[in-house]
């Protein structure tokens, strides 16, 4: 009897190891997505519609973006803290080129791009070449950009966003079938992240990003042109950021702190997304859902009544984990 | 062929106790051109007017401070980027807890410092037991602190009493008070690092975390130590503000740019990012040549916006103008 | 009869049936030694024989994992270095031990500064070293209060036996205190290390260099493969019957046959009075299908010449010919595109991306010859999209996928690893640098076998090696670097006391074996 009974338990215990072996490949972000989406579901039945969702996504969108440049820098070993000032120099700035003219909104896009790819310039060149660490670069940066744009605008925002320039923000696409509607913002977001991760894990130059995370010095041994794929990961992080600004633009309407502490959020959302801090490990869509959950906490803690100011200490502790994480288990594979 | 070896800067230090360090003929020259410039293009008056040369000190004082703080976790390989927040919870909760009542400034001041050590602490045990880089675990501390900072306090809510104040208006003879703090931090900083052993063990550990471990010497300590040491300085920096403002807001540290500075300073200074060396004789010339350039700015009426952009460049070049000779490759 | 007495006497430190296994080795197999008080006592071996870690398990930087160590009488167990140092038991490593940035006193006494509630006393610190400093007679040549960053390599030694000697050492271990000094400074090092043997201390050193401890050692202890062969009184033996013990028998399958002249072919790559900062006109000639093995002290020059070759950093001034056409080798780029590999000593720290896959790592260098948009294939490149399995077979990884990390696998794989990186870039010239440093000896003689095999290819290899039995088992020549140049060249098969003379600046002959002459390498 005994014997019989433990067969078929010996078999369940196998089937349930690999299940859980099957579980355990599966990126944890996708998991804890998972749950905070039930969470936010569970406190707020209209979040679990299919217009809810489509809603939350435009909303999340330019923070996943965000972090996707994000992804490009860290995985190289750095860190693009100018990232949220950009973001504000892109609204303001734009708000004051189109000065209410909607024929001026492309020509203000173009021209915030034009801004970013040079900022990204600057800040890739400071740090491979003058060898100043990306976090002090790049906050210096985040003063230089913050700087500027207020100059330029005079310290509060001025003129006008029009309403073709806030279509990818916050604009819709109607008549879809089965969605009805859909976020022109999501469809950036899903441009985005088929762009980049064919950028990243299918080309040349997401694998030698990750080589000069990983090792700059090996890298720039076998061959590897460690300053220009360095300079490029910034570019990436600018480029991406002034595309989150206008979206950020789009859905908020122009304000001076229409980006303030984005940055962070973005390191959050990567890290979330399962990068390694500090180089050498990454995925885009994993982090492209690393920016989706952090927004979902973000309403998870507003539905909870959280002032919003606790998100500054929940991402926190967030990054302060997950490094810690990080480096315990590294140790223990020593 | 030893006596050969020493360089002539060593031989000067051995006679003198204390070496020169080569920021201060940097500091000269950028303060002649300040003042070169303040003469062509401005009043010309920093030079009369001794008001100003004061002005140039206290406006030194804040970032001083912390600044020394800030040396002493760099020596130790570390960094604090989390004194700009320190800095704002020093100064809101003692306007709150002083609510403008005199006999509550000694119980305030001592719970700040106590919390200040704890933040310390904290900071310190994140980067020597859960080993997370400094950078990252000091950024991480900074923003808890802003996140409960802002979520509990309003701004200026409570106030300082007026005795509290003379800390940043008062003068003591002819020498205003703060000038007299920082001088006093300075020399503190300088005897800790010079003449205890804690200073001899923290350079050791920051030269060489294995080579300390070696050597006996209790590497997480001496830097858990070094960072509750930093916390300490930034409470003081904060109280020096709120005694400047009257009552505390969440945002005066970041505003202030206290963690950039207080590290770009100290890099200005000769102390090495990396770890092992530097001192808080040239963190204080880099925190007077911030001083002696934002006088200039001032007096040649620069826009406020257009400051913050030059801090930020002049950020990056003090830090650059050092870091570019290295070999090592940044990220 | 001296050594009679000695043995007589108790010893004063021993080690007893040590065991001592890292992953994938067992470092020390059942080691034991004895070392007697005023005696000299070198440990020689092969690079990976186990003597560094027997001296740390010695000095408490390793814990055994089972044996007995007794000082003087007593079993002890240290948990950690400063149990040894207090008991008397110091060590100087061999990489750098003092902080730059801090005086000679403040490192002799660092962790042990004389002080009063926690305030140094700066003069009294600067007496006590100044004393110590004066104990082993070098008070006339190192100031207390000078910087150690200040100090030659042989001063920052002296400063480290001062440490010791602070320490009340009674046990003084070295590992390879000569390594980078020039001769007058080994002579200065040995008048010390017998003067502490007269005061009675058990000195302990481990060297590559016969000759020396043949002058110093009183005895010699042989370590093999983690093994303790034995250990012999200095005045019993010769330089021969060492290397015998060292190498063993198997001495004569362990390399493979050296190359024949129809194997060479026309200078692929010559240079004529190459100079840096760090080389003094260098001359070299490399053919095709030959192996120029390099050898040198260390310090010698030798990274820097590899360096130099492949562009890390570059020559200053002088000619360089490759493949016939002047040229220059700008950055390592230029270097990998026009088939130079370069196999670097430290293969975690120059030779790998630790984190990411061996395909990746395989797939490294020729990815960085092709566009930076160029899409990728997860095993090789477009034109040829299974590289990495018929890679892994030639130089005969054993992995069970290609998706593993890197760090993930033994010494010897990671080193197929980069050579197979090489391999894929299809390099025409190879420089290796300590190609089998750390590695077991069953992954060495495949690795000696695969770069054999490249130059029947028509490879050419540069061997860059500390050790001289791979010197001379490999080389078709040998050029022996002294103090950033070329100090001269040797025949295959020259011996390790020719190689020895040579490298340490005794050769008088330079002149007639320092052309370079590719008729040499044919004997």
């Amino acid at each position: 009897m005994t014997t019989l009974e433990k067969i078929p338990s010996r078999q369940m215990t196998g089937i349930l190891v690999t299940i859980w072996k099957r579980v355990k490949k599966i990126p944890p972000v996708y998991l804890i997505f998972l749950v905070i989406i039930i969470g936010v579901s569970y406190l707020n039945p209209n979040f679990a519609t299919l217009n809810g969702m489509l809603l939350f996504l435009r909303r999340a969108s330019p923070l996943a973006i965000l972090a996707i440049g994000q992804l490009f820098v860290v995985a190289s070993g750095g860190f693009d803290l100018s990232q949220g000032s950009l973001v504000t120099l892109t609204v303001i700035g734009s708000a004051l080129i189109i000065y209410n003219n909607e024929e001026n909104s492309y020509i203000a896009i173009m021209i915030l791009l034009g801004i970013g790819i040079i900022i990204g310039l600057v800040n890739g060149v400071v740090v491979s070449y003058l060898k100043v660490p990306s976090l002090i670069a790049t906050l210096g940066m985040l003063l230089l950009v913050k700087g500027g744009g207020l100059y330029w605008t005079g310290g509060a925002p001025k003129g006008y966003l029009t309403e073709n320039w806030r279509y990818f923000g916050r604009g819709f696409i109607e008549n879809v079938p089965v969605f009805g509607r859909f976020p022109v913002a999501v469809i950036v977001f899903l441009i985005v992240v088929v762009i980049m991760t064919i950028l990243f894990h299918k080309t040349n130059l997401g694998k030698q990003i990750l080589a000069i995370g990983d090792n700059p010095r090996a890298s720039q041994l076998s061959g590897v042109k460690v300053k220009l794929i360095r300079i490029i990961a910034f570019l990436i992080s600018a480029f991406l950021s002034v595309v989150a600004g206008v979206m950020i633009g789009g859905y908020g309407g122009t304000s001076i702190l229409a980006g303030e502490g984005l940055e962070m959020q973005s390191v959050s959302a990567v890290v979330i997304g399962g990068a390694l801090l500090l180089g050498g490990k990454g995925s885009v869509p994993e982090v492209a859902i690393g920016g989706l959950t952090l927004e979902a906490i973000f309403s998870l803690l507003n539905l909870l009544g959280l002032p919003k100011p606790y998100r500054d200490a929940v991402q926190g502790l967030i990054i302060i984990g997950a490094v810690a994480y990080a480096a315990i288990t590294s140790k223990r594979r020593d | 062929m030893t006596t050969e070896s020493i360089p002539a800067d060593e031989i000067k230090r051995s006679k003198l106790g204390i070496r020169i360090p080569p920021v201060y003929y940097f500091l000269v020259i950028i303060t002649v051109g300040g003042l070169i410039l303040d003469i062509l293009f401005a009043k010309g008056n920093i030079i009369s007017n001794p008001t100003i040369l004061t002005n140039i000190l206290i406006r030194s004082v804040a970032l001083g401070i912390v600044a020394v703080g800030q040396t002493f976790v760099m020596i130790g390989a570390s960094i604090d980027l989390s004194v700009a927040y320190t800095i704002s919870l020093t100064a809101v909760m003692t306007s709150q807890l002083m609510q403008g009542d005199p006999e509550r400034v000694p119980m305030a001041i001592i719970l700040v410092f106590v919390i200040g050590a704890v933040i310390g602490l904290v900071n310190g045990l994140i980067v020597t037991k859960l080993n997370v880089n400094p950078f990252i675990a000091t950024l991480g501390t900074g923003l808890i602190i802003a996140g409960i900072l802002n979520g509990t306090f309003a701004n200026f809510k409570g106030s300082v009493p007026k005795s509290f104040r003379a800390l940043g208006y008062e003068s003591l003879g002819p020498i205003p008070i703060s000038i007299i703090i920082l001088i006093a931090v300075v020399v503190l900083g300088w005897f800790i690092l010079s003449w205890t052993k804690f200073g001899a063990h923290l350079y050791g550990v920051g030269g060489s975390r294995e080579l300390g471990r070696l050597s006996g010497l209790r590497t997480s300590r001496t830097i858990i130590v070094a960072h509750i040491i930093c916390s300490l300085t930034a409470v003081l920096s904060g109280l020096f503000i709120v005694s400047r403002l009257g009552s505390g807001a969440p945002w005066v540290g970041p505003d202030g740019i206290y963690d950039l500075e207080s590290v770009a300073t100290t890099v200005i200074g000769g102390t090495a990012l990396s770890g092992g060396r530097g001192g808080v004789f040239g963190t204080l010339a880099g925190v007077l040549i911030f001083g002696v350039i934002d006088t200039v700015f001032n007096q040649l009426g620069v826009d406020t916006y257009l400051k913050t952009v030059f801090r930020g460049a002049i950020i990056i070049l003090a830090v650059a103008s050092y870091s570019f000779r290295s070999k090592r490759e940044a990220a | 009869m001296a050594q009679d007495l000695m043995t007589e006497k108790e010893p004063l430190m021993e080690v007893r049936n040590i065991n001592k296994a890292f992953p994938g080795v067992q470092a020390l197999d059942n080691v034991s030694v004895a070392f007697y008080p005023g005696e000299v006592h070198a440990v020689v071996g092969e690079n990976g024989a186990g003597k560094s870690t027997l001296m740390k398990v010695m000095a408490g930087a390793y814990k055994s994992d089972s044996g007995t160590i007794l000082f003087q009488g007593e079993i002890e167990s240290f948990n950690h270095p400063v149990e040894a140092q207090e008991m008397g038991i110091s060590i100087i490593y061999q990489e750098f031990n003092l902080l730059p940035e801090r005086t000679v006193a403040q490192n002799i006494f660092l962790g042990r500064e004389p002080a009063k509630i926690g305030i140094v006393n700066l003069r009294q610190l600067n007496k006590q070293a100044h004393a110590v400093l004066k104990e082993i007679g070098v008070d006339s040549m190192i100031s207390p209060t000078a910087l150690a960053s200040s100090l030659s390599v042989a001063e920052q030694q002296l400063v480290e036996i001062a440490k010791a000697i602070s320490l009340d050492a009674k046990v003084l271990i070295m590992d390879e205190p000569t390594a980078s000094l020039t001769s007058t400074e080994v002579k200065l090092l040995n008048d010390l290390i017998s003067r502490l043997k007269t005061k009675g201390l058990a000195l302990i050193f481990i060297s590559h260099r016969l000759s020396e401890v043949f002058e110093i050692a009183d005895k010699i202890t042989v370590l093999k493969d983690g093994q303790h062969v034995g250990t012999v009184n200095t005045k019993e033996v010769t330089s021969e019957d060492i290397v015998y013990m060292m190498v063993g028998r198997v001495l004569d399958h362990y390399f493979p046959p050296l190359g024949s002249s129809e194997d060479f072919g026309d200078v692929v790559l010559r240079v004529k009075d190459g100079s840096n900062n760090f080389l003094n006109s260098v001359y070299l000639e490399l053919r095709k299908g030959e192996i120029l093995g390099i050898a040198g002290l260390q310090g010698s020059g030798r990274t820097e010449l590899a360096q130099a070759l492949f562009g890390v950093v570059p020559f200053k001034s002088g000619e360089i010919e490759l493949r016939g056409k002047p040229t220059a080798i700008k950055n390592p780029f230029w270097a990998i595109s026009r088939r130079i590999g370069f196999v670097t000593e430290d293969r975690k720290a120059e030779g790998l991306i630790l984190i990411q896959p061996i395909r990746d790592n395989m797939l490294l260098a020729i990815r960085s010859l092709q566009s930076l948009f160029a899409f990728i294939h997860q095993d090789g490149i477009r034109q040829s999209r299974n590289m990495v399995s018929a890679l892994g077979e030639q130089v005969d990884i054993r992995v069970d996928s290609y998706g593993k990390e890197a760090q993930d696998l033994s010494g010897g794989n990671q080193q197929k690893v980069v050579l197979s990186k090489w391999l894929a870039s299809e390099s025409e010239i190879f420089i290796f640098d300590e190609p089998t440093r750390g590695i077991d000896v069953e992954s060495k003689a495949r690795i000696h076998d695969i770069i054999r095999g490249l130059t029947k290819q028509g490879v050419a290899v540069i061997m860059i090696s500390s050790e001289l039995p791979e010197i001379i088992g490999m080389s078709d020549r040998i050029l022996v670097m002294h103090e950033g140049t070329i100090g001269g060249e040797l025949p295959a098969e020259s011996s390790e006391t020719d190689i020895m003379l040579v490298a340490t600046g005794q050769n008088n002959h330079r002149t007639s074996s320092i052309s370079v002459d590719p008729e040499r390498g044919e004997k």
